[in-house]
């Protein structure tokens, strides 16, 4: 173009001193920024194609390489942001809806940081985790307040179906397609070998990964990509997706470049055909629609797996959860508007929903005001950034939390937010074969592994010094939290004090 | 005995092997001093093809051609590892021809060199598997060849 309205972003920085121009960048950025020049004998770069996903960086044998932001400026102005401007010259330019991926990164307020934890001192003894029993493990499904016996007057031992989870974190949903079959590889390993799970997404089972269904959510979207009968029976539970935390209100597409061989057959859809994913579910406007669908599953598995139903939290999410609760699901999977996608309209992404902190709070307290609480266990996800802010997700009512923007990060993901590119560098979020072996799932799944078994640490480190050894014990315990610098609705939302209180 | 296996599954054909083995064989501690401005000249050499590729290097043959064609018993075989004495070489590069593998190279100086498996420059820990980026060439027991 003879004109380019935009600069780029970043800055491409080398040091000369430090260069071998071993050529390890160019050979690895699939975006093409670096190259070599023979008659030179040195590495240049086009930072106009630089989307800032550090792999030069991070596989740079001399760490020659750092990128940084570009301090070229537009004249400031707090209306007239330079993004802002950016952002109407792309689209000027292209006539096109802006896309973007990963979590919404505007400045909202993160609630996770403005709520502190209890400690014990001098009147309630805390527990040390390393010599006292610590229990994490969790069970998701419907509780029942009853008990009940047989003729012969023993207790009936027969309870809804549940999941067993040795730590309250799950690898929340994404679809094969979206990532990569060696993300999906990782995270299904390492769910098997944590004892949780992790979540299809919409995209179909991968025929090789039927072995790992004892710990796998199979996900029944929109679209039903890949659903079947033995694709029902392959998981430990079935969810139903009703909604995504990025993109609240909108279906899904993935472009028909990414359909090729394996994804195709997963997804039982031609190869190279968009797979559009309809923002409703077409059978599914009303609680008692939802009720029909909760069961058509439960028949087609035998009772013998949990439910769950999945939505973005929204404006009125607690009367939504309420009626979830009563549609006979067994678990409510809650999705803040940080959540992550593959790719998402950048307006939706940033401007629709609401933090999971308060929705989280405002669906235990609905359920539990309404004594269905126990109906059914509650998962939250969206941006669960570490054991800290599990354990405050606990304390404010949650069951158990999905983490998917954190495990991608385990997998090496340096949250360029290019993944609608289908150009992810570190193999994840592309189906280009020679980057999808960049990602070794020997390597990955002990990532992950390692980054839960640290969680799980932490979180005992957590609850020991609040004087509590089981994570039960912790659930809705709201008494634990503490607010700073919150307003008094926040504080009524919340349900917790403010600190000093 | 542990060796040096390629995996060309996860070879990525990033070429950082070789720079590894040639700043471990350098004998500088600092990488870019020895490596900037100077063309290297591995023990390791990434074989690329249109899809696959993957990393060569002495295979550590049970019974080498290599040390039987040596002329002077340069090449000699010490606790599993076929090691080189650069003082007895004579530079006739016989064991070049003879290795199958293409694993043995004429050195800058008129003798030859080889993976030696480090141990004579970083104390029996290969710097190439170290510093692969994805575990494309792992050292490890896998019984004898």
């Amino acid at each position: 173009m003879a004109v380019d309205f935009l600069y780029p972003e970043y800055e491409v920085i080398r040091n000369p001193q430090r260069c071998i121009a071993c050529r390890v960048c160019e050979r690895q950025c699939a975006n093409e920024v670096h190259s070599y020049d023979e008659e030179l004998g040195v590495m240049l770069s086009d930072e106009s194609k630089c989307v800032c996903c550090h792999r030069c960086v991070a596989l740079c044998p001399t760490r020659a390489l750092k990128i940084v932001k570009s301090d070229h400026t537009f004249k400031e102005s707090a209306n007239w942001r330079g993004d802002t401007i950016a952002e109407v010259y792309r689209q000027a330019g292209s006539g096109g809806v802006l896309l973007s991926s990963m979590g919404n990164p505007k400045d909202f307020p993160v609630y996770w940081d403005k709520i502190l934890i209890n400690a014990s001192q001098v009147t309630n003894p805390s527990i040390d985790p390393l010599r006292e029993p610590m229990e994490t493990q969790i069970y998701l499904g419907k509780r029942t307040a009853d008990v009940t016996r047989g003729a012969d007057g023993k207790i009936a031992a027969e309870l809804p179906p549940h999941l067993s989870l040795k730590v309250p974190v799950m690898f929340g949903a994404m679809s094969y397609g979206s990532i990569s079959y060696n993300a999906h590889e990782s995270l299904a390993r390492a769910a098997c070998e944590l004892g949780t799970y992790y979540n299809t997404g919409e995209g179909g089972l991968h025929q090789d990964f039927y072995q790992y269904g004892p710990h796998t959510i199979v996900q029944v979207a929109s679209g039903r990509f890949g659903v079947h009968k033995s694709y029902l029976e392959a998981g430990a539970a079935i969810e139903i997706k009703m909604g995504q935390g990025a993109k609240p209100g909108i279906g899904g597409h993935l472009p028909g470049a990414k359909i090729t061989g394996d994804v195709s057959r997963t997804r039982m859809i031609p190869e190279g055909s968009d797979a559009i994913s309809p923002a409703p579910h077409h059978d599914i406007y009303s609680i008692e629609d939802l009720r029909q669908l909760v069961f058509s599953l439960k028949e087609a598995t035998a009772y013998q797996k949990p439910v769950s139903v999945k939505i973005a939290a929204v404006h009125n999410v607690a009367a939504i959860a309420s009626g979830i609760a009563r549609s006979g699901a067994d678990i409510i999977v809650i999705d803040g508007f940080r959540g992550g996608t593959g790719a998402a309209p950048t307006r939706i992404r940033d401007n629709v929903g609401i933090p999971i902190e308060l929705a989280l709070a405002a669906v235990d307290q609905r359920l539990r005001e309404e004594g269905i609480r126990d109906n059914v266990s509650i998962v939250v996800s969206g941006s669960i950034r570490s054991s800290a802010d599990v354990v405050k997700a606990v304390a404010l009512g949650a069951d158990a939390v999905y983490i998917g923007t954190a495990a991608l990060l385990a997998l090496g993901c340096h949250l360029c937010r290019s993944c609608q590119a289908g150009r992810c560098n570190w193999g994840i979020a592309t189906q280009r074969p020679d980057l999808v072996k960049r990602l070794n799932p020997d390597i990955g799944y002990k990532r992950l592994v390692n980054l839960v078994t640290a969680w799980d640490h932490e979180i005992k480190e957590m609850m020991g010094g609040m004087g509590i050894n089981s994570i039960e014990a912790l659930r809705g315990n709201r008494l634990m939290l503490r607010g700073i610098g919150l307003n008094e609705k926040e504080l009524q939302i919340l349900g917790i004090k403010h600190a000093g209180e | 005995m542990k060796r040096i296996y390629v995996n060309e599954k996860w070879c990525l054909g990033c070429h950082l092997c070789e720079y590894y083995c040639a700043f471990a064989n350098s004998g500088a501690k600092n990488m870019a001093k020895a490596l900037r401005d100077i063309t290297i000249h591995p023990r390791i050499r990434i074989e690329e093809g249109r899809d696959v590729s993957f990393a060569v290097s002495c295979r550590h043959c049970k019974e080498p051609l290599c040390v039987k064609s040596c002329i002077t018993g340069s090449l000699k075989i010490e606790d599993g590892v076929i090691t080189f004495d650069r003082e007895r070489c004579v530079g006739c590069y016989t064991c070049i021809l003879s290795c199958p593998y293409g694993a043995i190279m004429p050195a800058e100086g008129g003798v030859i060199q080889k993976c030696e498996l480090c141990v004579q420059n970083a104390g029996g820990s290969p710097a190439c598997v170290a510093g692969c980026p994805n575990k494309a060439i792992v050292f490890e027991e896998r019984g004898e060849l």
